[in-house]
């Protein structure tokens, strides 16, 4: 009996090292890779024209859904701060819990979240499937730099993107806020408007780009890299190996981005 | 004519999120570069407890300008407060600058009562009379011990 | 290197492993210029691998393999990129980019090796399409093509740089009769008219015998003969009667041997 538990123990052991040893060079080949990728800038030329194809995909197609997203999250973070806020008799407040809320936290998580969710997933599903279909050998054996012409792109326009996405997210959101808080309720549209300028400092709209700009890097690089490395990394292949990476590149980059949030939160405030 | 179009969606992607990051940098964060000769003026407190950089301050109940750096005097062990005021405000002598706050929980903020001496303060001069910030706390200790002095 | 001017290709002693599992078992295996070698084998013979070496995406365990003076395995990127712009290689699906035209796919390393202009590399994509009886197709999406198209158009993009040197995967696998006996005319019509190289790595017989100046056939890892078509046809191994003649592989089993593969699943 106790043999048995023991072996059972030592094999759970076991795993639970090679998830240790699996976690490692997961992240040492993220590393690898954003360095490889990012060397491109100065080995190549600039790749103009492809990162405007993806500045496409990955900002330009994104837009609508960012505007709706941050106006729903502005209304609805201004409808429960009006309720909370009315009980102190801070309604005054209200522009500016809504603004701090938006400009610090809300807008760059849920804007990346988004991010995540349209272009991430999608992008991870492309690149898995052209590791699959021996698109990458192809471009090796044409002498074509697969970091310089595929990935650099990628990345760079998923780097310019999300800040710019997440200003649309809080503008937006603070014209929610602004329709719930002072077309709705009724609140002076001067108390919310000046509390607003008035709370706000260069230091909160600087750590939201600060964090937005972290977390494109992040969630580029990890569905990148979780797509190029399918034949390394997935048991499985073919569909359910893409299928795998997909959702292990959508799950981690968001934990990485929440865990990059905190990190430039605590160093920032 | 397809490439144009391409270019076309991105160059408006890129000019419209940096229109708004623009909006939330200047219009909400108020950034300007206040010159060296804009109007300022320095404040000592006994304390500035609550007050940041950034609070404004008040003339009259009217936003008139900026707080924007608050240190320790390590000698006197005051809190050294320099204020910006908006363009045209010019304040006399026996100005008064006390730290006041919105509401019960709002912000602290600076107002400023107008003297009316006829001398000036020049940019860079002292605005010596202040008071500081009142805590709720002391508010409401002074008022539980103060009716406890009366029935003595 | 002495015999380097005859031959392109010179692979010596080749061992590699994937994983603890070894696959290639010394290989020794040259290409003489201008001639079409076939190399042949079941599944998991290691052609495949053999094939992936030569075009350096794996590193082997030991060997060496030099491809036109080049010293594939140690070669520094510069070198590899420079020897590669003069090989072309068509993939098994044709790995085509899907996100781009087939003429987009096609001109793609015109357009990043060479200076030529827009109007140029133009002409010379459709020049290729029309060899490769693609003409009009050219703005169709990958997804839109037969499996026997995007084989030809990868073919396509392989010798799109007019390279000296073409590897071709499987080109008549999951093709129908028809299609393959055409890819198969193809290549003899690129090595005439281009005086190419061309190595083919494939399974089905039929297309191996019409196309090949010798063949290669490999098992388990070993290079089993090399030889033109009429010593591979009477040779005298069996394996290789029994690849001819379509028979299955009879493994003569101890019933002792069987009976414990099949309980314990171990050998």
């Amino acid at each position: 009996m106790l043999t048995v538990f023991m072996t059972k123990a030592k094999a759970k052991i076991e795993h639970l090292g090679d998830s240790g040893v699996d976690i490692v060079e997961s992240s040492g080949r993220l590393g690898v890779f954003l360095f490889n990728t990012l060397s491109r800038l100065w080995m190549y030329r600039f790749p103009l024209e492809e990162t405007i194809k993806q500045l496409l995909f990955i900002g330009a197609r994104t837009v609508p859904l960012i505007l709706i997203s941050g106006l729903f999250t502005g209304m609805v973070i201004a409808l429960q701060f009006y309720d909370t806020l009315i009980r102190f008799g801070s309604v005054d407040l209200l522009g500016a819990a809504v603004a701090m809320s938006l400009i610090r936290e809300l807008g760059p998580v849920m804007a990346a979240l988004m991010v995540i969710a349209r272009v991430g997933s999608a992008t991870c599903a492309e690149i898995g499937i052209m590791r699959n279909e021996q698109q990458f050998d192809a471009l090796d054996c044409m002498a074509i730099d697969s970091y310089h012409y595929v990935m650099l792109p990628r990345l760079l326009a998923a780097i310019v993107s999300v800040p710019l996405l997440t200003a649309m997210f809080d503008t937006f959101g603070i014209g929610g806020g602004y329709i719930v808080g002072v077309l709705i309720h009724g609140v002076s549209d001067g108390a919310f408007l000046v509390g607003m300028a008035d709370t706000i400092v260069w230091n909160d709209v600087w750590m939201g780009i600060v964090k937005s700009f972290l977390f494109g890097l992040v969630i580029m690089s990890v569905c990148l890299s979780k797509g190029f490395y399918l034949h390394i990394e997935q048991k499985q292949s073919g569909a359910v190996g893409v299928s795998q990476a997909t959702t292990q590149a959508v799950v981690l980059s968001a934990v990485l981005m929440l865990f990059v949030d905190y990190i430039v939160s605590s160093l920032m405030l | 004519m397809k490439k144009m179009n391409v270019n076309f969606i991105v160059g408006l992607f890129m000019l419209f999120g940096m229109a708004t990051m623009a909006y939330l940098s200047v219009t909400i964060a108020g950034v300007s570069g206040y010159s060296d000769d804009s109007y300022q003026l320095v404040a000592k407190f006994d304390s500035s407890s609550g007050l940041k950089e950034g609070a404004f301050i008040e003339i009259a109940g009217v936003k008139a300008g900026k707080v924007i750096s608050i240190e320790l005097d390590k000698e006197s062990f005051e809190s050294v407060a320099v204020f910006v005021f908006d363009s045209g405000v010019i304040l006399a002598e026996d100005t008064i600058a006390s730290i006041r706050t919105s509401g019960i929980i709002g912000d602290k903020f600076v107002k400023i009562s107008p003297g009316a001496s006829d001398e000036l303060l020049k940019s860079g001069d002292e605005i010596i009379e202040t008071e500081s910030s009142i805590s709720i706390e002391e508010l409401v200790s002074k008022y539980i011990f103060s009716s406890d002095s009366d029935n003595e | 290197m002495t015999s380097s001017n005859k031959n392109i290709i010179e692979v010596n002693n080749l061992v590699t492993h994937y994983g603890d599992r070894q696959i290639l078992n010394g290989i020794d295996f040259s290409v003489e210029k201008g001639e079409i070698r076939v190399i042949m084998g079941g599944s998991g013979s290691g052609k495949s691998t053999l094939l992936n070496h030569m075009l350096a995406l794996l590193t082997p365990t030991s060997g060496s393999i030099v491809i036109d003076n080049v010293d594939v395995v140690n070669a520094n990127r510069k070198t590899l990129l420079k020897l590669r712009q003069k090989m072309g290689v068509a993939f098994q699906g044709g790995a085509l980019f899907s996100s781009m035209t087939v003429g987009e796919n096609i001109k793609l390393p015109l357009q990043h090796h060479t200076k030529l202009d827009e109007h140029t590399i133009d002409i010379m994509t459709r020049l290729k399409l029309e060899l490769m009886n693609l003409a009009g197709f050219e703005d169709l999406m990958p997804s839109e093509l037969s499996g026997g198209m995007l084989k030809r158009a990868g073919l396509a993009r392989a010798v799109i740089m007019d390279p000296k040197l073409l590897f071709f995967d499987e080109p008549s696998a999951g093709l129908d009769p028809v299609t393959a006996v055409e890819l198969d005319e193809l290549i003899l019509k690129l090595r005439d008219a281009m005086n190419m190289t061309i190595i083919v790595v494939t399974h089905e017989l039929e297309s191996a015998f019409k196309i090949a100046d010798r063949i290669t056939v490999l098992f388990d890892g070993e290079i089993a003969i090399t030889g033109t078509v009429d010593e591979i046809k009477n040779s005298k191994d069996v394996r290789i009667q029994n690849m001819i003649n379509r028979r299955a592989r009879d493994e003569h089993l101890d019933a002792d041997e069987y009976i414990k593969r099949l309980t314990t699943g171990k050998n």
